[in-house]
């Protein structure tokens, strides 16, 4: 990591180690929940230069399995959720087949397609008992000895996973395999030239994208208790793009700062209704005229290094 | 009476009239929005809140100033178109040179503000507005009972449908637009005013979603989420017709009501997902659409 | 916020070893969530704050209490994830006592397992869930208004007696739609009636010409409405255009509230019959009340979800006060013992599974001729006696009930 990037991690890892001896752990998990969601969005936006309008499918999904796997099957925590990543990849596995040939904007149609499919499976699927959701999900114990009805073990749970899915979205961005999907944003044509297989690239970007989407909506199941259809509705594929466009796409930090302030927004603003609503319009519409860097962007562009 | 897989053959023609309907308001409302891609490459996701405002107008039109049904159907459209221009002045000029993306993202954007302001002043239940006089009753077609206002939705629709069509592919004006959209300096070298043009031509997307918002007035609930959902069905229909063909965007509304009907007799928890299924398939196999070419 | 003074006399003189019997921080607080921006913001919304003051303000008038009450109000956007957050929030940081309203099950029914965790009152009467007092039941719930058995019954068998007893569904395709066909059409049979058929639509379905096409066709004397908010309204409304009522069958809205009517309009609305438990014409004190309601309500005239949160209020704070303690469970406990007395809903009782008890009334909705001016749009059809609105208590599968 450069030297900036190195503080840049050092401030949010202070940051999350700190903030829950003095604002609600639950919210903070809640950020960290959206903040790897949307790290796993900007993978392929930021870096991939695919715009998912879809990615509601693969956090709700996850979560679903999860919670199901949990309730009902009394898997341990650590089970529920690997199970619930690994059904977020295959669904990544299905629909990128599907949708990984087109380009741009039919792209972005393909995903909001399928995932609307997912949306009205899950509405109708038994286990999910639709508007309901899936209610009291135990907690369970992790591995065996840990607790995580403890606020504490399940927020130090909730931070391990964050973190390591964070580092692991770094290395691959910072790898062989990033660089290549780098050069396929900038020029794809010129990817192509140079003999690369830019399908399976992108193919295997969208994939680890689902896959770290799912972690973060599987672990958001066991913290919250509860999966419901909201995760996998179209307006939730939507708040990610608000967060990631706000955070700074194409930035490592960004998703987080994004998720940062969408999820204060929508917490400490609940009380005034359906001016939430307004409130995310106006910032979708004035980063996109005047702030298309997003957040962390700007600071990147100011200190002249990327973040 | 005959069956066919177990429905009465009159009882089916009957749905498949309303399916016909049905898809005759699907093209209506896709118009405007392949006009804005088909022409201007910008996907505007303010389409459904152009449609709520059209709806809107015509309810405010009838209870604050008393102008009835037949006069918002031209006012509303001209209210909303004016409105586009100004939205597209103002924001979307400046979003010309990037990623098509962008523009996406800010009508989204626009269309939160737009619903969220009007959900706040009106809630959610909806306002109520009255059949206009003149087109309600309907008549007994002996397999169904038909209302009026039914006949005359297909009838304006297959209308503005074919104006249009006709406007776009046929005549001077649309050739400039056509034109302008593919070479837009070159236009501009010969004399055309090509800006003005991309404005009026939102400004005409937009009062397409107006107009369709006041025939939809009095028989769904006036409310201010009701483009929201109907938005995401409107972009399938465009997607599967083809995104810059007019005329795909026309036979594909009328196919998907007629075969949305037929699912709602035989399937009909389906209905909603049956066209994004078409949607996924075409994608898959005609990423361009049915009728589109591959820009 | 009216906050009024308490005198700490009653928590001190019971010293450090009663120190649970008293009120936490010294203020009992209650918070109202709901749905303020979507479907349900008309049902209850801002107005349910409204009639929540009230409460406290009557209740606190009427006894010279010296309780120090505080009402919070959010909105949930009916996600149970954002409900069950905000109810977390209230409980562990705000040290919110009570929760009130919670229309939508999936949210009501997360709130109701918060509560319980935490031994906080859950007082719901916006949902329609009747999971909330059988498998889902809690000591820490009470749930005041209405359920989906008591609406199938109330205007099911309602129907059946005054001679509608051929049926055909129009069902929202999830688990509160089938639900209430479900319970509807077995009131149906259990009375002597038919099904006729059923068709299912997705939620959120705009057009309904095809499938009330297909009730018509059925040639059934009811078309059963078992759908909510916009689907219930465009459902009647596209009836209206299709000339189901004037061409002889009847429609029977399995959930509707004034909010629903007054959207419609009487033109459209008319002939509509359901069940509901308030309606603000129905005697002096309902009338009394109501008028009082709307002129704080900006006109708006009370749903039957407004009053449930007035009534559940006062009972509370009687609770309350009886035990002097606010904590959760006690509460609930208290308030089942004490019988209800309010001038809304009468005389009642909470029951063990902590169901309240009250008579059910049928209305149809008045001809716009019939009606004299705003919100005049019911006439009571029938009423259900309270001993047979609601399902038996050995029936709901509550453990909590031997």
């Amino acid at each position: 990591m450069s030297r900036a990037q190195r503080i840049a991690f050092g401030v949010m890892l202070a940051f999350f180690l700190l903030a829950p001896l003095v604002l609600y752990p639950v919210f903070l998990m809640k950020v960290m929940c959206f903040a790897l969601f949307a790290c796993a969005f900007n993978l392929l936006i930021g870096f991939g230069g695919l715009l998912s309008f879809g990615h509601a499918m693969f956090l709700g999904t996850a979560g679903y399995v999860s919670a199901h796997a949990a309730k009902v099957w009394g898997c341990p925590p650590e089970l529920a959720i690997l199970l619930g990543t690994l059904s977020a990849a295959a669904l990544g596995l299905v629909t990128g087949l599907l949708a990984i040939r087109r380009q741009g904007i039919y792209f972005a149609m393909i995903t909001l397609a399928l995932s609307q499919m997912i949306y009205f499976y899950c509405l109708q699927a038994p286990f999910t008992h639709g508007e309901d959701g899936i209610q009291s999900v135990p907690r369970g114990t992790l591995f065996g000895f840990i607790d995580l009805s403890n606020i504490w073990a399940m927020y130090a749970t909730v931070l391990v996973v964050f973190v390591a899915g964070f580092l692991l979205i770094y290395r691959a961005i910072h790898s062989p395999f990033g660089q290549v999907l780098k050069s396929i944003r900038e020029n794809e044509a010129r990817a192509i030239s140079l003999g690369y297989d830019t399908t399976r690239y992108k193919f295997l970007a969208f994939v680890l994208s689902a896959a770290l989407a799912g972690l973060a909506g599987a672990t958001k199941a066991i913290v919250f208790q509860l999966a419901s259809l909201t995760d996998v509705h179209w307006t939730m594929s939507g708040e990610v793009v608000l967060i990631t466009l706000l955070g700074g796409m194409g930035t490592i930090f960004g998703p987080v700062a994004g998720a940062l302030v969408i999820i204060t927004m929508e917490n400490y603003l609940a009380q005034l209704g359906a001016w939430v609503t307004v409130a995310q319009g106006v910032i979708f519409v004035i980063c996109v005229l005047a702030f298309r860097r997003g957040i962390v962007g700007e600071i990147a562009h100011f200190l002249k290094k990327p973040l | 009476m005959t069956e066919i897989f177990g429905i009465p053959t009159q009882a089916l023609f009957g749905q498949l009239l309303i399916g016909l309907i049905n898809g005759s308001f699907y093209a209506l409302l896709s118009l405007g929005l392949a006009v804005i891609f088909g022409l201007l490459n910008i996907i505007n996701f303010t389409h459904g809140a152009q449609y709520m405002l059209g709806a809107f107008c015509a309810y405010l039109l009838l209870n604050k100033t008393g102008v009835g049904y037949w006069w918002s159907l031209l006012l509303a459209p001209l209210i909303v178109g004016a409105l586009g221009m100004l939205i597209e002045r103002l924001m979307l000029k400046r979003l010309y040179k990037l990623d098509h993306l962008y523009g996406l993202l800010l009508t989204f954007g626009l269309a939160l503000v737009i619903q969220g302001v009007f959900r706040n002043e009106y809630g959610t239940s909806g306002q109520p507005y009255a059949m206009p006089a003149e087109l309600a009753g309907g008549r007994n077609l002996g397999f169904m009972f038909l209302p009026n206002y039914r006949a005359w939705v297909i009838a304006t629709s297959v209308a503005v449908c074919l104006g249009t069509w006709f406007v776009i592919e046929k005549t001077k004006l649309g050739s400039y637009l056509r034109a302008a959209t593919e070479n837009p300096a070159l236009v501009q070298a010969f004399g055309i005013n090509v800006p003005r043009m991309i404005t009026l031509t939102y400004g005409f997307g937009a009062a397409l979603a107006a107009f369709a918002g006041v025939m939809a007035a009095p028989i769904y609930q006036v409310n201010p989420q009701m483009g929201a959902d109907l938005i995401i069905v409107v972009f399938a229909v465009v997607v599967i017709g083809g995104m810059g063909s007019i005329m795909g965007s026309i036979v594909t509304g009328f196919s998907l009501g007629i075969i949305e009907g037929l699912t709602k007799v035989f399937y009909p928890e389906a209905s909603n997902t049956v066209i994004f299924v078409i949607m996924a398939i075409v994608l898959a196999v005609r990423p361009a659409g049915l009728f589109g070419a591959q820009k | 916020m009216s906050v009024l003074k308490m005198a700490a006399a009653v928590a001190l003189a019971l010293g450090a070893v009663s120190a649970q019997a008293q009120v936490s921080d010294g203020v009992v607080k209650i918070g109202v969530l709901n749905d303020m921006s979507s479907l349900y913001a008309d049902v209850g919304g801002p107005g349910s704050v409204v009639a929540a003051k009230m409460a406290v303000e009557d209740y606190i008038k009427a006894t010279k209490s010296k309780l120090k009450v505080e009402i919070l109000s959010a909105d949930h956007q009916n996600k149970p994830d954002v409900g069950s957050q905000i109810a977390r929030q209230w409980f562990d940081v705000d040290h919110v006592d009570a929760i009130v309203d919670i229309p939508n099950s999936g949210v009501a029914l997360a709130v109701s397992a918060v509560a319980r965790e935490k031994g906080k009152a859950n007082l719901n009467t916006g949902a329609a869930s009747s999971d909330l007092t059988g498998k889902a039941c809690s000591p820490n719930t009470v749930h005041w208004l209405y359920d989906t058995w008591m609406l199938a019954h109330g205007t099911g068998s309602a129907i059946v007696k005054t001679g509608g007893d051929t049926w055909f569904f129009l069902t929202s395709d999830y688990a509160f739609g089938h639900a209430l066909e479900r319970d509807t059409s077995e009131v149906v049979k259990a009375n002597g009636g038919k099904v006729l058929g059923a068709v299912r639509h997705p939620i959120n379905t705009q057009d309904f010409s095809s499938f009330l096409l297909q009730a018509q066709a059925s040639k059934a004397k009811v078309i059963g409405l078992a759908n909510a908010g916009a689907d219930t309204t465009n459902s009647i409304k596209q009836a209206a255009e299709f000339g189901i009522v004037k061409g002889g069958q009847s429609l029977a809205g399995l959930l509707v509230f004034l909010s629903d009517v007054h959207a419609l309009g009487l033109q459209t609305a008319q002939g509509l019959i359901f069940t509901e438990t308030f309606y603000w014409d129905l005697n002096d004190q309902t009338r009394a009340w109501s008028k009082r309601f709307a002129a704080a309500n900006g006109g708006k005239y009370p749903t039957m979800d407004h009053a449930g949160v007035y009534a559940v209020i006062l009972h509370y704070l009687k609770a309350v006060e009886a035990i002097k303690s606010d904590d959760g469970t006690k509460a609930v406990a208290e308030m089942k013992k004490l019988p209800t007395d309010d001038p809304l809903f009468g005389k009642g009782t909470i029951r063990a599974d902590g169901r309240k008890i009250h008579p059910a009334y049928l209305f149809e909705v008045k001809k716009p001729s019939e009606s004299k001016g705003a919100y005049d749009y019911y006439k009571l059809r029938a009423t259900i006696p309270a001993d047979q609105a609601f399902r038996p208590l050995k029936d709901g599968g509550c453990e909590l009930v031997k």
